[in-house]
């Protein structure tokens, strides 16, 4: 049985690290939270780990679009590895062979998908969908609700059900690069949260899809259900009290981002 | 030779930011136009080959599955074929370019090669429009009047005959160019003082001729000259590099001359007093007050010595809050302004003690109406403007750091018009102990480097101490305007938690107004010099003047004491971490702030006659109390309609289009939000929030803030300030055991003169405002920590004047000893009983009431803080012992307001009985309904727990006057049986919702 070990990157505008790493801790993880250039310089090694995380913020401000220049960054970065340069795209790759978890969360998930780390249906880095400005034209921090596709590959996501967590961002309006990769991503089941309105319908309907995404698709993971990516944040409802109608609810005193944390957790215990 | 690539939205995907630019052009301008694509141009000022450029346009500029790209300078006729005149707009040379700096960043990552500083990536928008007859007078002024700012930004019109003619865009570089050798100046002091008042005036120096004088006089000394000489300086003048300095650190911003003024105060009847200082009798003088009330209690640590205001929070962590205003900037540039105050505010409590952590920022911003409809005066940018770009500055300044915005509040009144006040806030935390020590103290030692990191100096912000200690006029610099960049401040921020952790430094300070003449100059106070070579400063662009390079303000830059010991290692850490810093000299204890230019001597001024020389004010002023129209109007028949309007007011309506534009829960600690409720739309009375994750102590944070009552009398506008605050607090579950208070007062200017005749008065103001605060403070036992006073918040240019009226922010913070006894405003279940707290008087002056009736009025609300505190420390045992439901605080709008927002926002309804409420002296039912009497709350509570609640509030007024009901209706009584309010709650709230929903 392995230990779950989480890595937490950050560094550069990453700004959701300690809720991030907390959310990993409270599900029975080690969690390192690490500043990227750690990485770069080769003092922190992926290898050490089997949970890359990438949390919310904005990677270089999010200029260029959200992410963007922080995909550049890591795609062509290089990490130093006993004494030579190795490219950090292969670290990466490496890691995902392994049988690592990845997670994204919000300006995370924007990161894996301009990485061409998601849907990664060719198994290859390779950018097919983007995820772009909110149909509002603005930031937005609210709550929604989610849908799990009980039949998505996701690990995270087994067993959950609806789901409600804030989204905080401007650009998370999913779209895809043509008709016939939405039907890959749809058919092989690799969208495992959806917005949905609060009586659970999926929906394109603002503020309940709150950026307009196709398809109300709001996370997507990888075939083999270890690479996943969503705009909400489910480490910002891990307690009762962060919920926005706590005071007039009956609520467990777990949230259930949390849900998704322990999954990970014990689906690297099992594997 | 410069390169270009153009990147936009691919054409058959929606341009919202062209879609908005038609939206707003039209409803600004009255510019109907058929349409607008905008594209984003980048000119890359590098050697850079061809296949190169073409795999940067597809690899790092663009997104290949929503955009497209070109390197031809054409992709604008391709995108959008049918444009008749392009406007591309981008920075003036020198301005930040955040955007470049990023994809200068990506490019060299992605080319694997590192390029020079001034080799950079400059960045444009370029809007393609097509309108009926357009012209280019007509373009000019879409560009002019909302798609730039001639300040920071600069823009060139092509007509599509121009633009087919060149074939599309040529890259145009905006270098700074002509560029100077940096010289020293020497000034000569002795002439009249008519010529000492203009070199100030002309100099930007904001002086007074005394002071002028006090300068002249320190460079008579024999003493002084024979050690200048000495020093090769000229024994008897300044040098520009001194002048400078002196002007920064005697700026009204910088010393508060006003606060420490010398005033004669006469009251109504005659009595003269003179107050010693404002400061130090009233502000200081209640802090001194209430900690000695405290003793042993006292959780005070370090109060009006630091950047922010300390205090102590759990046995690991310590808590600091400080408050700023942004006012003058965000008039000229409202989105430069407001980015840069709040960014420019965090570095507060990052440079207080030995640095924290940042925990969450609060803003509160004054605006005239953003509906304003009439001619503006020159200069003056529309109320909607300035909204529109100050909400976006804190929005990015905020959001992109990763603190959330967790409270505030926007006031509207027209004398806003002339400046907008713009307050931004950041608390933080800072381990009660570090590295053996207490992490509130800085330890700077004689013989440790002068360290400066993050960004770098240019003529950015040149003058913004002095420009804000003047009113708005027409010689104000540009270069006083600059734009703030989050992310080289969140670098130089992640990378000093790590260096403070390590214990590599052993004090730090922020470099806001001053720059490093302030920085510097106050951190030297402690070992008792400085050395500083200004030529080692890493510059924007060379070409700056030693002066400058001491006096910039230009952003995100620290200062730091690094022992010498530590140096590598610091040095070693900032490299690896991407954040420049450089040593710029040392720290003594030779008495004098010393100031090189390349080895040489350029100033040498004794901290002594730096920090004390400045001869205090001498101010007179008298109170008249104003005598305002009563109102004559009968009580309406209507009081539904009444209430309706009132929730529909500028001053009580939703502000959640503003706030959900902000991020209030990252980092996790979000406990109560800004909005709560059934449909999480409910406006909070304060925030709580949980810094520590696994803890369940909390930090709660509210403010008060209500000019208009100044019209009436500026003292019991500051009762009423601080009462609201603290009971905003109350309301959440805050304990007056551990309060805390911060004072940003923002006046008109006070001082007598010819611009200013009326100073004697709004002096007057000023004073009978310190008293309050001093009265008040005391009473509640809520020590005051920190503040910050902005004095000449006018308007001056050709005949039209417009002052602000007198302004205090009251801004609370302090623990919560378990975040899970928190309690919101709305009302929770049907059947619970609707009680309210406090007393009742017919207290309509200044109310929003009367303001809708377009009267003031004189019967101000009064504030008795022996009954308030009594029932706020009952209300607050019914909190802690879980007795209430919902808690809402009663103020602007009264008890009407307080009890529809309470249960609309709960998605119920009520039966009110309100002629059960406690009252004195009321007559009629409007003036029940909305008067504004301090110290009252609108609390709901379960039938259950009924005794236990009325038990607890033994001994304060409250009634039990009706019940949350079922029905979507609420039903108000009033005094003789009569109905006063019958209304759908949704109705209610659609007139609270609607005002601001669209903007």
């Amino acid at each position: 049985m392995r230990t779950p070990k989480a890595l937490v990157i950050t560094g550069n505008g990453i700004n959701t690290e300690r809720e991030s790493a907390h959310a990993c801790r409270l599900a029975g993880m080690e969690a390192e939270i690490a500043h990227m250039a750690l990485i770069f310089s080769g003092e922190v090694k992926l290898g050490d780990y089997n949970f890359l995380y990438f949390p919310g913020g904005f990677l270089d401000g999010d200029d260029l679009g959200s992410a963007k220049a922080g995909a550049v960054r890591f795609k062509y970065g290089k990490v130093l590895k006993e004494g030579s340069k190795a490219r950090f795209e292969d670290e990466l790759l490496g890691f995902v062979e392994r049988g690592g978890l990845v997670l994204g969360v919000c300006n995370g998930f924007q990161l894996m998908v301009k990485m061409g780390l998601l849907p990664f249906t060719e198994g290859k880095l390779k950018q097919s969908v983007s995820l772009s400005h909110n149909d509002s034209g603005r930031f937005e921090d609210r709550w929604v609700y989610l849908t799990a596709d009980p039949e998505s590959p996701c690990v995270f996501t087994r067993g959950t059900g609806s789901l409600y967590f804030p989204v905080r961002h401007g650009e998370g309006k999913f779209i895809p690069a043509s008709e016939e990769t939405l039907s890959i991503i749809e058919t092989q089941k690799l969208v495992p949260v959806r917005y949905t309105t609060p009586e659970g319908d999926v929906t394109g309907e603002y503020p309940w899809n709150p950026n307009g995404s196709v398809n109300g698709i709001a996370g997507l993971c990888d075939p083999t259900g270890r690479l996943f990516g969503l705009m909400p944040h489910p480490e910002a409802f891990v307690h009762r009290t962060q919920h926005p109608r706590w005071t007039r609810e009956d609520l467990p005193e777990e949230g259930l981002g949390l849900i998704l944390y322990k999954n990970a957790a014990e689906y690297i215990r099992q594997s | 030779m410069a390169k270009r690539v153009e990147v936009a939205v691919n054409p058959d995907l929606r341009d919202s930011r062209g879609e908005g630019c038609v939206r707003e052009i039209e409803e600004f301008l009255h510019i109907p136009l058929d349409g607008v694509r905008t594209l984003d141009a980048f000119t890359l000022d590098f050697e850079v080959g061809e296949g190169e450029l073409s795999a940067l346009a597809k690899e790092v500029f663009s997104d290949p599955v929503v955009q497209v790209s070109s390197t031809s300078g054409k992709l604008g006729a391709e995108l959008y074929p049918a444009f008749e005149w392009l406007l591309e707009v981008g920075y003036l040379p020198g301005v930040t370019d955040n955007e470049g700096r990023t994809a200068k960043e990506a490019v060299e990552m992605f080319l694997e090669r590192s390029l020079p500083h001034q080799e950079k990536v400059y960045t444009s928008v370029q809007y393609l429009i097509k309108g009926n007859s357009l012209d280019r007078e007509t373009v000019e002024k879409i560009a002019s009047g909302l798609l730039a700012n001639p300040l920071i930004q600069r823009w060139r019109i092509l007509s599509r005959k121009e633009y087919d003619a060149s074939g599309g865009v040529s890259p145009e570089v905006p270098r700074v160019t002509g560029v100077s050798q940096p010289v020293v100046n020497e000034i000569d002091l002795e002439v009249s003082d008519d010529e000492l008042l203009e070199i100030s005036r002309r100099g930007l120096l904001a002086l007074t001729v005394g002071e002028m004088q006090a300068v002249r006089d320190f460079y008579r000394e024999e003493q002084n000259q024979a050690k200048r000489a000495a020093l090769g300086l000229p024994a008897d003048r300044p040098t520009d590099v001194e002048l400078e300095c002196l002007a920064q650190t005697w700026s009204e911003h910088c010393k508060h001359k006003i606060f420490n003024a010398t005033i004669n105060y006469e009251d109504e009847g005659g009595e003269v007093e003179v107050i010693t200082s404002i400061f130090k009798t009233y502000v200081q003088g209640a802090t001194k007050k209430v900690r000695e009330d405290l003793g042993e209690d006292d959780y005070c640590l370090s109060v009006f010595i630091d950047n922010a205001g300390v205090i102590a929070f759990d046995d690991d962590y310590s808590l600091c809050f400080k408050v700023e205003t942004h006012n003058s900037p965000s008039a000229l540039d409202p989105y430069g302004g407001a980015l840069t105050g709040i960014v420019g505010v965090n570095r507060d409590p990052m440079g207080t003690g030995m640095g924290s952590q940042l925990i969450f920022n609060v803003d509160t911003f004054c605006f005239a109406n953003p509906f304003h409809e009439e001619e503006l005066p020159p200069r003056l940018l529309h109320p909607r403007r300035i909204y529109e770009g100050v909400v976006t500055g804190v929005e990015h300044g905020g959001n992109k750091s990763g603190i959330p915005t967790v409270n505030g509040t926007v006031y509207f009144d027209d004398r806003f018009l002339g400046k907008p006040l713009v307050f931004c806030g950041t608390a933080g935390l800072i381990p009660r102990t570090l590295n053996g020590g207490p992490g509130h103290n800085k330890r700077t030692k004689a013989g440790d480097l002068v360290v400066m990191a993050g960004g770098r100096i240019g003529k950015d912000g040149i003058h913004g101490a002095t420009f804000s200690s003047e009113e708005l006029h027409e010689g104000s610099p540009a270069t006083a305007v600059q734009l703030g960049d989050p992310i080289t401040q969140k670098r130089l921020y992640d990378f000093l938690l790590i260096a403070r952790d390590r214990g590599l430094y052993s004090s730090i300070t922020d470099n806001g107004a001053g720059g490093l003449s302030s920085s510097i100059g106050e951190m030297a106070e402690q070992t008792g010099g400085a050395l500083l070579h200004l030529d080692r400063a890493p510059l924007k662009y060379p070409g700056l003047h030693p002066w400058e390079i001491l006096v910039s303000e230009s952003q995100e830059r620290m200062s730091i004491a690094v022992p010498e010991d530590n140096i590598e290692e610091f040095m070693t850490l900032a490299e690896k971490m991407r954040v420049e810093a450089v040593v710029m000299g040392e720290f003594t204890d030779e008495g004098a702030f010393h100031l090189l230019y390349d080895g040489k001597t350029v100033g040498y001024l004794p901290l002594e006659f730096l920090h004390d020389g400045l001869p205090p004010m001498l101010l007179n002023a008298k109170w008249t109390p104003p005598v305002h129209e009563e109102p004559s109007f009968e009580c309406p028949a209507e009081l539904t309609d009444e209430l309706k309007a009132l929730l529909g007011r500028l001053n009580i309506c939703s502000k959640e289009s503003i706030v959900r534009r902000y991020d209030h829960e990252v980092q996790g600690g979000s406990v109560v939000k800004p909005f709560v409720g059934a449909q999480n739309d409910g406006p909070s009375d304060a925030a709580v929030n949980r810094p520590i994750l696994d803890s369940f102590e909390g930090v709660v944070t509210a403010n008060g803030i209500s000019p208009r009552y100044s019209d009436i009398d500026a003292y019991w506008m500051t009762a009423l300030v601080v009462d609201e605050a603290i009971r905003n607090a109350v309301a959440v579950g805050g304990t007056l055991d551990h309060l805390a208070g911060l004072d940003n007062f923002c006046w008109c200017d006070p001082v007598e003169s010819e611009k200013t005749p009326d100073g004697r008065y709004k002096l007057a103001q000023l004073v009978r405002s310190s008293k309050a605060l001093y009265e008040y403070t005391t009473a509640y036992g809520v020590p005051l920590v920190s503040g910050k006073d902005s004095m000449k918040n006018d308007y001056s240019i050709g005949g039209t004047k417009i002052s602000i009226p007198p302004t205090l922010l009251f801004s609370v913070i302090g623990k919560v000893p378990d975040i899970r006894k928190s309690v919101t405003m709305d009302a929770k279940r049907v059947g619970d009983l609707i009680y309210i707290l406090g007393k009742t008087y017919p207290e309509l002056g200044g109310s929003e009431y009367w303001a809708a009736k377009g009267f003031t009025g004189n019967s101000v609300p009064k504030v008795d803080a022996g009954v308030n505190k009594k029932l706020y420390r009952a209300l607050e045992a019914a909190i802690q012992g879980g007795l209430v439901a919902s808690c809402h605080d009663c103020s602007d709008g009264g008890l009407g307001v307080a009890i529809a927002e309470s249960v609309f926002s709960g998605d119920l309804g009520g039966l009110v009985d309100l002629s059960k409420a406690p009252m004195e002296g009321i007559a009629r039912n409007d003036e029940l309904l909305f008067s504004e009497s301090a110290g009252r709350f609108v609390v709901t509570v379960s039938p259950k727990d009924k005794a236990a609640f009325e038990a607890a509030l033994e001994g304060s007024p409250f009634a039990l006057v009706g019940e949350v009901a079922e029905e979507s209706s609420l039903v108000v009584d009033g005094m003789g049986g009569a109905r006063i309010v019958e209304a759908e709650v949704g109705s209610l709230k659609d007139a609270w919702q609607t005002p601001l929903a669209a903007l």
